[in-house]
């Protein structure tokens, strides 16, 4: 039940809540807004807020020079394929560990897990090596894979906890009413999964276009996704701000966008259903 | 359940099988490649290089100051979301927002355009103060590090902790102010128990997280100035320097490490599993 | 059609038994309610019933067919759930029409039906609505809709009623009952409730750990319970027993007496006692009397306004002739 508070207090709340929110999105706003700018406005001093000549030339600039768009087409595949090929290999074993569970499952769904946290840098050069043999290195198919593999937990899990939330009745309801097992899937459990499963798409999406530790390892100039076309900036680019803000911009708000679609579904992924 | 499964057991046991080979090999392949079987050799030199306690300090620094200040901001900003405002949906998404900004690029507006020594926005600050501005990834680089890896991570534990505070039964809440407790006592003996799963939760799972943190470090400092981790060292010792063999058994270490972390977490969300 | 007959029927979950061998006949269009405490096995034995559950032994005959292996579809029984288990996705509509479409009905008459069976629920004008949109009432409503388009040999409710609140649940309880006398089709309704297995059933089912402890009509339980657990678990407000010297008098262990066979009074009568809490319901007062050496108090009914004070003492008559008798096994004495 909310409690009436005094018009005062909330006052205060919003006041305060507003600074230090504003503080914690402020680097994302400065880059935003230093992407606006020219490169002399960039690192004027003292430095110009929002009043300087707004212009869009950096990311016309960007686009020209570093083949801004292949680096995107390569983290939309990446990120995008991964996931699909992710869910399609995880429904059935969601499915049958959340409706079918046997008394091994609680062992398989934490190993599972105790995959998702081996250490990266312990199997770095296994899957190099792997990558080199197979030809995988610095191809999107090569990433495709690792991504899919290193959030394979998560998918499996995020679908077990939807899954199971669909009460038992309701599948009784069905075979009462005459539906097959065919019917039970396509006209009741699908249509009641597909909101959970759209919420896994979404994070693991997130996390995908994020990574950042096979990326930057596993690519090079072709299969690049923008986590490593940002880390090219690192020098001496990176000290043309205007540019490195328009080009980190267009990295990271497609996933502002989603990500704040996703804040609930965030919490059940990454805490495995620890945190409700 | 059949693919799933085989896959994530290929994918980890072919690697792990790899490593632990390696590991007992001396394996240069630039100079030489297979040198044959050396035993313990290479735990034994990764153990007693120069550079392996330096980097367990600092990772155990930047993991442990990492978590303080997300756990402890984290409380707070939680209980300050939860209080009653205008405008709180906007505000929880300005919170979250660092969450989503991928970590090449966090760290790279902040090694750029806010430590640079010259053109940085702290730089601006701290002469508007009278200060001489400090060259934060050298001089403080630790410091640097945490900061940017903790802004990265106050909103994981922000949200999850907000989560955990709002599932608090608000008539709890009211039965202790009817009890008579103070608004600090009612924190301390009714939220942060409840919390206290969560806070578990939130540090176990940044700590598996950021004992690897690695884009953080290569795009700012590279490992120098005292930041190498563990993760970077293991890294460098594989790809720069191409010593297979003692890179491995790097590896291994660090993959007991994080399954010691990883144990205490399993039985959580175990226990989870069965209620 | 709808005579369900349970021949040795029993059920184990692992090592535990919940259903030892069990015999029953429900007769075609019945109203049966199984009644008893929580985890007497009352659903479990619908379960087994609707074929949700596999049986560990014996058969079950529907229309004396051997349906004890036929998949739960095919009994040609309908069920409502106790959270009714409506598809949170589908329209109400949807919903109702569900197992005609996955019998394949044609078109038009999957309407006819859908528009029959709304038609009596008062669901017409929320066809198109979701569940998520509807009152408690109205959801039972639309799974009750859902049963009876199939035109079931049998209906099998699961505490329907166990959801709703209070006001509602009586009005539910008449609407059920109703219909009932409208269809003709048998039922099977499982209740902790005894209120209403009272009003509502032909023939009540009384279960304990899985047994039966007696089956008939509601009159027939209360008038003449076989053993101490029937006497107890029907009637509200509960029958009184009593044990010691009272009870030896008549030769019984424990002699028990319903608050309504109970005269009170002032000045003179049987037993002595003291007022404790009185309990004005209006057209009834309960008192709750203390008795010198018996550790549970006596309910007592009495006319709607009496005038009568706690620690006021009071004078008890038992009617003799509704005094029942149970000996050390707890059953009674004819």
């Amino acid at each position: 039940m909310a409690r009436a508070v005094t018009n005062q207090r909330k006052t205060v709340n919003t006041a305060v809540a507003w600074a230090i929110g504003l503080l914690i999105f402020f680097p994302v706003l400065w880059t935003i807004l230093t992407s606006f700018k020219t490169e002399a406005e960039a690192i004027a001093d003292p430095p110009v807020f929002l009043f300087f000549n707004w212009t869009l030339e950096n990311y016309s600039v960007v686009q020209e020079r570093s083949d801004y768009m292949r680096f995107l087409w390569n983290s939309v595949i990446i990120a995008g394929v991964s996931t699909l090929v992710g869910i399609v290999v995880a429904v059935p074993a969601a499915w049958s560990m959340a409706f079918v569970p046997s008394r091994r499952t609680k062992d398989v769904l934490l190993w599972m897990l105790s995959t998702k946290m081996l250490p990266a840098v312990g199997a770095l050069y296994p899957i190099y090596l792997i990558f080199i043999e197979l030809g995988l290195l610095d191809t999107r198919a090569g990433l495709v894979l690792v991504m899919m593999l290193i959030n394979l937990p998560i998918i499996v899990w995020m679908l077990y906890t939807y899954f199971r939330e669909i009460p038992g009745e309701i599948l009784e309801a069905a075979r009462m009413d005459g539906a097959s097992l065919r019917n039970e899937i396509l006209y009741v459990l699908t249509p009641m999964a597909v909101p959970g499963i759209a919420s896994t798409l979404l994070l693991n999406f997130i996390l995908a276009w994020n990574e950042a530790f096979w990326t930057l390892n596993l690519t090079a100039a072709k299969a690049g996704p923008l986590t490593a076309f940002i880390a090219s900036y690192s020098s001496p680019e990176g000290l043309f701000y205007a540019k490195l803000s328009a080009a980190s911009t267009m990295a990271i708000a497609p996933i502002l966008i989603l990500g704040w679609f996703s804040q609930k579904q965030l919490v059940r992924g990454l805490t495995f259903g620890a945190v409700k | 359940m059949a693919p799933a499964v085989f896959l994530l057991l290929v994918w980890m046991l072919v690697p792990l099988t790899m490593t632990l080979y390696f590991s007992f090999k001396r394996y240069l392949p630039l100079r030489g490649g297979d040198l044959g079987w050396v035993g313990f050799d290479n735990y034994i030199r990764f153990v007693t290089s120069s550079s392996f306690w330096p980097s367990v300090q600092t990772t155990l620094v930047i993991v442990g100051g990492v978590l303080v200040v997300t756990v402890v901001l984290g409380v707070l900003l939680a209980l300050l979301l939860d209080q009653p405002m205008w405008g709180q949906g906007v505000v929880r998404i300005l919170v979250i927002a660092p969450f989503f900004v991928m970590p090449t690029v966090s760290a790279l507006v902040w090694k750029n355009m806010f430590m640079d020594p010259v053109n940085g926005l702290f730089a601006h600050l701290w002469k508007f103060f009278g200060l001489a501005p400090l060259e934060w990834l050298s001089q403080a680089s630790l410091l640097s590090i945490i900061l940017i890896v903790s802004w990265q991570w106050l909103p994981f534990a922000t949200l999850i902790l907000l989560t955990a505070i709002q599932s608090l039964d608000s008539e709890q809440l009211e039965a202790a102010e009817m009890d008579g407790a103070a608004p600090l006592s009612r924190f301390g003996h009714i939220i942060l128990p409840h919390l206290s799963q969560a806070i578990t939760i939130v540090i176990l799972i940044q700590t598996i997280f950021l004992l690897s943190i690695f884009a953080e470090i290569f795009v700012t400092t590279q490992g120098s100035f005292g930041t190498r981790t563990l993760t970077y060292l293991i890294f460098q010792r594989v790809l720069e320097s191409q010593n297979v063999g003692l890179g491995s058994a790097g590896g291994v270490y660090a993959i007991i490490l994080a399954n010691i972390v990883a144990l205490f977490l399993m039985r959580i969300v175990g226990k989870n599993l069965d209620s | 059609m709808g005579r369900i007959v349970l021949d040795k029927v029993e059920k184990s979950f692992g090592d535990v038994k919940v259903i030892p061998p069990l015999d029953l006949e429900i007769e075609d269009g019945e109203f049966v309610v199984f009644v008893g405490p929580s985890g007497c096995g009352k659903s479990t034995l619908l379960r087994l019933i609707a074929g949700l559950e596999d049986v560990t032994g014996g058969t079950i005959r529907i229309d004396g067919e051997d349906a004890t292996s036929v998949p739960p579809a095919r009994r040609g029984l309908a069920m409502v759930f106790q959270s009714y288990a409506l598809y949170p996705h589908m329209t109400v509509r949807k919903n109702i029409s569900f197992p005609l479409r996955m019998a394949k009905l044609d078109k038009a008459e999957q309407d006819r039906r859908v528009e029959q069976a709304a038609a009596v629920l008062n669901l017409t004008d929320y066809l198109d609505r979701r569940p998520g949109q509807l009152s408690g009432g109205q959801r039972q409503r639309v799974a009750i809709g859902r049963a009876i388009v199939r035109e079931p040999a049998a209906f099998l409710f699961d505490e329907p009623l166990s959801n709703l609140d209070a006001a509602l649940r009586v009005g539910m309880r008449l609407e059920i009952s109703e219909l009932h006398k409208r269809l003709e089709t048998t039922m099977i309704y499982v209740t902790h409730d005894q209120v209403e297995a009272m009003t509502m059933a032909d023939k009540i089912v009384v279960l304990q750990a899985g047994r039966i402890e007696q089956v008939g009509s509601p009159l027939e339980l209360y008038r003449s319970p076989r053993n101490r657990f029937v006497a107890g678990f029907i009637g509200s407000p509960k029958m009184n027993f009593l044990e010691g010297p009272e009870a030896e008098k008549l030769d019984a262990q424990t002699i028990g007496i319903r608050p309504e066979h109970i005269a009170p009074s002032p000045d003179k009568g049987a037993w002595k006692g003291r007022v404790g809490v009185s309990e004005h319901l209006g057209s009834d007062t309960f008192f709750h009397v203390h008795m010198e050496g018996y550790a549970d108090p006596i309910t007592v009914r009495s006319g709607g306004e009496v005038d009568m004070h706690h620690g006021d003492t009071i004078y008890l008559t038992p009617d003799a002739g509704h005094i029942y008798r149970f000996d050390s096994q707890g059953l009674r004495i004819a």
